[in-house]
């Protein structure tokens, strides 16, 4: 039994169970990658259905991110699992009641949506790829052409109808999927760390941040893999769009620690221990100071000062990449943090997460990697680069 | 033990013939059709099956019972046998992090405010007993002025709105006909909600069998008229068992004859556990 269970030392008085903490750093990385997908795919549907023309250079880019990032949602789930042979009992036998069972439902039918926009939004490269492409490769995409070939006028703009209707199904989808894992915790009465009404907005808004914030990262790596230009413009509207909505993560944030502060129910005082004591750094330092004032407050610089060029890619990058270490922080200091403090309102845990174990960090990071490995295979099968888009016109046209 | 299986394997019946079921329609069911095809089937027969058939033990009727608990804290000594008959009856882990029942400790000294607590669990009174799978309290107060201290066994509270039934997800967590709240090995699928979920801390997770486990009364005693473990050792008639049902029985006399509590009323979740003795610092 030793080697199996990994106990927490604590202060004060905690109950027995307490001290093994049940969800670990597989449980901050889901969470956070059920937010990349709705960020990314916010991204995707400001071009798709608000017509943000300026997106135009990410946004096929973005829907691909949503796409690896979602299909890797379920892992670190089924790794948390006692039984992960047993997953599919939620699906077979969901319990109504329970805010979790229509996770599977929920989390499939977001991907099979997320499949069908990507098979529509590629589709004409696929036929093209499918006709110019010989051997086993090009066997995979007259498969994936799923016998549609047709590239007609009326053909794509049938095409563009379903993209459309997707997109808004897709909104509140993504949406809906994030909230409502905001909701997983956030309906929890047994944790006043996690007990708010606000938790499901919370954890959208700063989804939304993070996936943005992803698509920055990426676009600009991968410009610079594919040594072609940063678009200003593109960028500069998603750089606009994350600082917006970073407003309102820090102000809903702020609103429901205020709250709680405010209410002072039982409790409180722990909770006021712990967030002077174990959360200074990682709360106060990490994820307010480094990774939302400080991108904010650049951010804001840059707008004011016009920066542009070389600059503006640098500057923008460093912030998308704090918000990334923001968000993921957030993420572990709601999950862990939640659970640091006991439920008896009269201690305090102390987790430190174990690096080589089937829950710990090492696991949780190649969790974290795999979405970029997927996406590095996907974009050479579907290039999502607007760039390669004129050459498809002409073919279009001919 | 054995007993106690058998008992689980007839109820657990149905959830077998439902899994293999839905098993059945999970292949046949594409993704793209899972979310409709296979969700309206199963909810209809997992409805069709909500009242739940009496499980085959010999003589026994689940709808004939309603048990109840109660704790008399002013009774309690701290022996812990509790503790210890339970873990050896149910085959619970033998450290110090996985309890289906365990003993807290409340003492105020002279001039504080609130009550120093602590449970056999704490590493002092571990450092103490010698070893984590002995209970023991250590005698640390013995050079303090000491105004008021009791004990206070603690233990899953059955409660008739069970926060943990209602967050787990497959349905592998139910209550009984009987007011029991119990756990099916066979289907838990190990997520660890129902752990979060419970406010009293009541459950753990068993590593060893990768599914969450919590105090059952003792379930494959009580049916056949057997007391729980715990109430069975307890030198001090500190833990009352019984059935609600018959007005004659320990516990309907301890609920009827004193002002009994429960813990943590606030979270709705209606314990069945019944408190005397205890007082503000106990929750």
């Amino acid at each position: 039994m030793e080697t199996l269970v990994q106990s927490s030392p604590f202060t004060g008085y905690v109950y027995p169970n307490e001290t093994i903490i049940p969800w670990t750093v597989l449980i901050v990385v889901y969470p956070y990658l059920t937010g990349l997908v709705a960020g990314a795919f916010t991204i995707s549907s400001l071009y798709q259905v608000f017509g943000f023309q300026q997106l135009r250079p990410v946004a096929h880019f973005a829907l691909l991110v949503s796409l690896c990032c979602m299909v890797v949602v379920p892992i670190p789930l089924l790794l948390h699992l006692g039984h992960p042979e047993r997953a599919f009992n939620a699906m077979i036998t969901p319990h109504t009641t329970s805010a979790f069972a229509i996770f599977a439902y929920a989390a499939a039918f977001y991907v099979i949506l997320l499949i069908l926009e990507t098979w529509f939004v590629f589709r004409p490269q696929i036929v093209h790829a499918a006709n110019d492409t010989k051997g086993p490769v090009g066997w995979i995409y007259r498969v994936a052409t799923l016998g549609s070939d047709d590239l007609s006028e009326k053909a794509l703009s049938y095409d563009k109808k379903w993209l459309f209707a997707l997109a808004i199904i897709g909104i509140p989808g993504a949406h809906g999927l994030h909230g409502y894992v905001g909701f997983v915790f956030g309906s929890l009465k047994s944790r006043e760390w996690w007990s708010s009404d606000l938790m499901p907005v919370i954890f959208l808004f700063s989804a939304i941040i993070s996936g943005t914030a992803l698509v920055i990262v990426l676009y600009v790596v991968s410009c610079k893999l594919r040594k072609v230009p940063v678009d200003l413009a593109c960028l500069k509207v998603m750089a606009y769009s994350l600082w917006g909505f970073m407003m309102f993560t820090l102000l809903l944030e702020g609103l429901e620690f205020a709250s709680m502060v405010y209410r002072g129910r039982e409790g409180i005082d722990v909770i006021m221990t712990f967030v002077k004591g174990p959360l200074l750094v990682p709360f106060f330092i990490l994820q307010f100071g480094l990774g939302s004032v400080l991108p904010l407050a650049v951010i804001t610089f840059l707008i004011w000062r016009g920066t542009t060029g070389p600059a503006l890619v640098a500057a923008i990058t460093t912030s998308a990449c704090l918000v990334l270490l923001a968000v993921l922080m957030m993420r572990y200091n709601v999950v862990i943090g939640g659970q640091e403090i006991a439920k008896t309102g009269k201690g305090l845990l102390d987790y430190q997460p174990p690096v080589f174990a089937r829950e710990g960090l090492f696991a949780a990071g190649c969790v974290l990697v795999l979405p970029f490995i997927l996406l590095s295979i996907v974009v050479r099968f579907l290039p999502p680069w607007h760039e390669a888009e004129p050459a498809l016109a002409n073919t279009r046209t001919r | 033990m054995e007993d106690k299986e058998k008992l689980e394997g007839q109820q657990r019946g149905r959830r077998e013939f439902l899994s293999c079921l839905g098993s059945a329609l999970a292949c046949s069911a594409a993704a793209a059709a899972a979310g409709t095809v296979a969700s309206g089937t199963v909810a209809a027969t997992a409805e069709a099956t909500e009242v739940q058939p009496n499980p085959a033990i010999p003589g026994y009727d689940w709808n004939q019972h309603q048990w109840a608990f109660g704790v008399d804290a002013t009774k309690c000594i701290g022996c812990l046998r509790c503790v210890e008959a339970c873990k050896k009856e149910n085959n619970v882990p033998p450290d110090a992090h996985h309890f289906r029942t365990w003993v807290e400790r409340y003492v105020t000294l002279e001039g504080e405010e609130t009550a120093r607590i602590d449970s056999q669990a704490d590493p002092v009174n571990i450092a103490a007993s010698g070893s984590e799978s002995e209970y023991r309290f250590a005698d640390r107060y013995r050079d303090a002025k000491v105004e008021l201290a009791f004990f206070v066994p603690k233990l899953c509270n059955h409660c008739t709105h069970p926060a943990c039934v209602q967050v787990c997800p497959t349905g592998a967590t139910y209550k009984t006909e009987d007011g029991v709240v119990v756990i099916d090995h066979t289907y838990c699928i190990g997520c660890q909600y129902c752990v979060q979920a419970c406010p009293y801390g009541a459950r753990y997770f068993n590593e060893e069998k990768g599914v969450t486990d919590k105090c059952t009364w003792c379930y494959h005693r009580i049916t056949k008229g057997l007391q729980p473990a715990c109430v069975e050792v307890c030198p001090v008639g500190a833990r009352i068992f019984g059935d609600r049902n018959d007005k004659q029985s320990a516990i309907s006399q301890f609920i009827q004859n004193n002002r009994v509590s429960v813990l943590k009323p606030e979270t709705g979740n209606a314990p069945n556990v019944f408190y005397i003795g205890i007082d503000k610092d106990v929750s």
